[in-house]
């Protein structure tokens, strides 16, 4: 009997994977939050987007092709994973803000997670004012759109992401002032060598990587390490930030200070795993907090399967690779099949990228740049002072005195730093509802299984 | 004296303070932190509507007045680290569907006969008191002293003050007891033991497991309890409104899925939508059928709600004593042992008169009311167990 398999995302992981599960011979179905495929990495528009901004272009094509043999639907929020008595996935299908959508339910005999991260950005003092963002909503707005922030942005934080992030805004028409990375040259050359696009030739990410600070270069953008935006100044909009030196650890070294003029912001500091659905499906995180996987990208929870940003952050070239493998073996290939051999070499090879990015990792005296003023958490307007004020609260009892992470985000953009701050782990990710859903869309699930019994 | 308090919930932040206030010196030790679970997983109810005559009702009338008094003080005098208690005397409406109307009315005229304010309400008068209700509610009644906090920051805020008045608060867990001639002289915990005059198990739905662990006997059960939260909206709920049918499903001892509407605005803006009552022990599956069924009969009450967000959910197990009454007084076998458990979901308005009776318990402070009806040792309780 054909095996159905259920994939959450089409991202690079999740595409590959639906990929790999038809490839064995499975039915697929393929759930994205998206307007369109593609994920993060392949955020584009038919007519706005820059093909030199769609890295592996030929890679997405296909891939789409091949996904035409699923059934793939868009605008889906997954609301609900149940995994214990098999496996059921619960979606909405239309855009978040309609009435009336359609309610899917659906039961499958694998299921493949694949739902990326999101990109982090640490507070900064100033960094609530009109026109800065995060990194990776740059790089949305440049793919996408065609569009930037403003004329003049500073792109800072850590890790080689920065660099297609200024590409993107420089293809776009805007002008990168700097690109600060807070990882300094020491660490770079221990965890990359000396040049971090020379020794990612071990991944075959070379010429991406080299070719960003090529474009660098050429528009005379300067490339600096182990410096960090510790202060962004302006009235109502951006007009400049501070740049200082920081040590090993982050901590911003007195006196060094720069005031660098610009009139936006683009902050980024890695990436936050989309654990929601694994979690609630079961499946067991490491300590770090990924999902455990083993060589077949299996979950602790039978017949899932989970594969990209969620099992350790590599990147694209990781994720394709995962998927893949997640994709065939969800569909019940096995690893000794040849054509699965390819992803798994590619997936050894793009670990040893993956394990690299760790000289980027946030350091923990980043904190030393906060004011007591500075707000954590936006959506609630929740000060450093305030949580410091209940960090020695359980973190429920913390969060329902501070607000902190009780709006509309409901803690994906402040989760990881408040957890930082209070030294606590607040776990927000544990949800009993995945996504936005209204009252009467959960009443209708009642009715419909009221009347199924009857 | 030093007692030790277990639990840093509701109840054992109030059981500290009454014993603090008494003079006694009170270490309150909770495995997490203060109001780490049940508390900060419910809805901060303080009802005298929900309560038929008996012994509850009367613990259920005198707490009603201590929350009065009590929040006023916690809140005309905080510290730093010490939350409002959003305190609110909104008052309760309860609405009868059909021919539930009659039973209703009944039951509202048994409480009035005790002294609890139960004013019937004409569906005119209904709307008056919520315009958003539906059109098919045709009869009601109010509560006016019906009253809601915010439970987790009601609780840090009764134990910032047993802290300040000279309370102990340390995060540790209970892993045994220490007993000498029947009598319990202290709690063990990974770093050590603990002395103590006087131990008293708030412990919630684990106030079972930790009497085992101290050697004495409760039967108390975790029963799930499942929450909806909506996005903020402009307030179109103005009193906590539930249906009558909650009264029922309250002192059932059902194990099966029992859900009865029970809606609030929040001083955030946000709606709790409520309620759900499942004997699961402590487990987190099968969450779909209280959170649809809670939606559906939601809906039916106030039908604008049908098209409001979701913003979270949440669960939490609450203290389930098989008679339906709280154990609050001694242990039967061990001397020095104190139970304040089983309150289920009222042991938020209950705590402050919780306290006193523990006070009067372990301290010979006089009893606000009489403690016989709750103690642990009742026949009730006990042959259950």
């Amino acid at each position: 009997m054909t095996r159905r398999v259920a994939i959450l995302g089409a991202g690079p992981a999740g595409l590959a994977a639906a990929d790999a599960a038809l490839t064995a011979g499975a039915e697929v179905i393929l759930l994205d939050e998206g307007e369109r495929i593609g994920g993060q990495f392949w955020r584009h528009h038919e007519q706005l987007t820059d093909r030199r901004m769609q890295h592996q272009h030929a890679r997405f094509a296909q891939l789409r092709r091949a996904v035409g043999a699923a059934t793939v639907h868009c605008e889906a929020s997954v609301w609900r994973v149940d995994a214990d008595r098999g496996i059921r996935v619960h979606a909405l299908l239309g855009p978040a803000d309609a009435s009336g959508r359609e309610a899917i339910t659906i039961d499958a005999d694998a299921l493949v997670i694949a739902t990326g991260a999101h990109d982090r950005a640490l507070p900064v003092p100033g960094w609530t004012l009109p026109g800065v963002i995060t990194a990776g909503a740059a790089q949305a707005l440049a793919k996408r759109d065609g569009a930037t922030i403003g004329a003049r942005t500073v792109v800072a934080g850590s890790g080689p992401f920065l660099l297609p992030v200024a590409e993107g805004i420089a293809l776009a028409g805007g002008s990168v002032v700097e690109v600060v990375e807070a990882a300094g040259v020491g660490a770079i050359a221990r965890g990359w060598g000396r040049a971090p696009w020379r020794l990612a030739a071990v991944a075959g990410k070379s010429g991406e990587l080299a070719g960003y600070v090529g474009g660098l270069l050429r528009r005379r953008t300067p490339y600096r390490f182990g410096q960090a935006v510790t202060r962004i100044h302006g009235v109502g909009g951006v007009e400049a930030v501070t740049v200082q030196r920081v040590d090993a650890r982050w901590r911003p070294i007195p006196g060094t200070d720069r005031t660098v003029e610009c009139d936006s912001v683009a902050l980024g500091h890695g990436f936050t795993p989309r654990l929601e659905a694994a979690i609630q499906a079961g499946c067991d995180l490491s300590t770090e907090r990924f999902v455990v996987v083993d060589d077949r990208q299996a979950t602790s929870v039978a017949s899932v399967f989970a594969a990209g940003e969620i099992t350790g952050i590599g990147g694209a070239d990781a994720a394709l690779a995962e998927g893949a493998v997640a994709g065939f073996a969800a569909a019940g290939g096995a690893l000794d099949d040849r054509r699965i051999r390819g992803a798994l070499r590619a997936r050894t090879r793009m670990h040893a990228f993956a394990a690299r990015l760790d000289t980027h990792a946030i350091r923990p005296g980043w904190t030393s740049w906060l004011d007591d003023d500075t707000i954590i958490c936006r959506c609630e307007s929740v000060t450093r002072a305030r949580l410091d004020e209940y960090a020695a609260a359980s973190s429920r009892a913390m969060r329902l005195a501070t607000r902190a992470g009780l709006g509309a985000c409901q803690g994906r953009t402040c989760g990881r730093t408040v957890e930082t701050l209070t030294a606590a782990g607040v776990d927000f990710d544990r949800r009993p509802v995945l996504s936005s859903i209204r009252i009467g869309e959960l009443a209708r699930l009642h009715h419909a299984e009221h009347k199924e019994q009857e | 004296m030093r007692i030790a308090v277990i639990g840093a919930g509701a109840v054992g932040a109030a059981c500290a303070l009454a014993l603090t206030e008494a003079g006694a010196e009170v270490i309150v030790l909770d495995r997490v932190g203060v109001a780490a679970e049940t508390s900060s997983r419910c809805e901060g109810n303080i009802l005298v509507s929900d309560k038929g005559p008996g012994a509850e009702a009367e613990l259920a009338i005198l707490a009603n007045r201590t929350w009065r008094e009590l929040a006023r003080r916690l809140d005309g005098d905080r510290m730093p680290g010490q939350p409002a208690t959003e305190y609110e005397a909104k008052g309760g409406v309860v609405v009868a569907f059909g021919a539930s109307a009659g039973v209703l009315a009944d039951f509202a005229a048994t409480q009035r006969a005790i002294g609890i304010r139960a004013v019937p309400v004409s569906a005119a008068e209904l709307r008056e008191l919520e315009p958003h209700l539906s059109d098919a509610v045709e009869a009601g009644v109010h509560y006016p002293d019906d009253a809601q906090v915010q439970p987790s920051l009601a609780t840090q805020a009764m134990l910032a003050r047993a802290c300040r008045l000279g309370a102990e608060f340390r995060i540790a867990e209970i892993i045994g007891a220490r007993h000498a001639h029947g009598r319990i002289i202290g709690v063990e915990t990974p770093d050590g033991v603990i002395g103590a005059d006087a131990v008293v198990n708030c412990a919630g739905p684990w106030a079972g497991a930790v009497a085992a662990l101290l050697g004495g006997r409760l039967d108390i059960r975790p029963r799930r309890g499942v929450i909806l939260v909506t996005t903020p909206m402009p307030q179109r709920v103005f009193h906590k409104v539930y249906d009558a049918d909650y009264v029922g499903a309250v002192g059932s001892g059902d194990a099966a899925l029992q859900t009865s509407t029970v809606v609030e605005s929040t001083p955030a803006g946000t709606v709790l939508i409520g309620s759900s009552r499942e004997l699961v022990g402590f487990s987190a599956e099968q969450l779909l059928p209280p959170l649809t069924e809670i939606a559906a009969k939601a809906t039916k009450l106030f039908p604008f709600l049908a098209d409001t967000m979701l913003l979270r959910s949440y669960f939490g197990f609450r203290p389930f004593a098989p008679d339906h009454l709280p154990a609050i007084g001694a242990d039967g076998d061990v001397d020095g042992l104190f139970h304040a458990a089983g309150h289920e979901g009222a042991g938020i308005g209950l705590a402050p008169a919780t306290g006193e009776l523990i006070a009067h318990a372990v301290l010979g402070s006089p009893a606000p009311l009489d403690p016989a009806p709750f103690l642990p040792t009742r026949a009730g309780l006990r042959s259950a167990a």
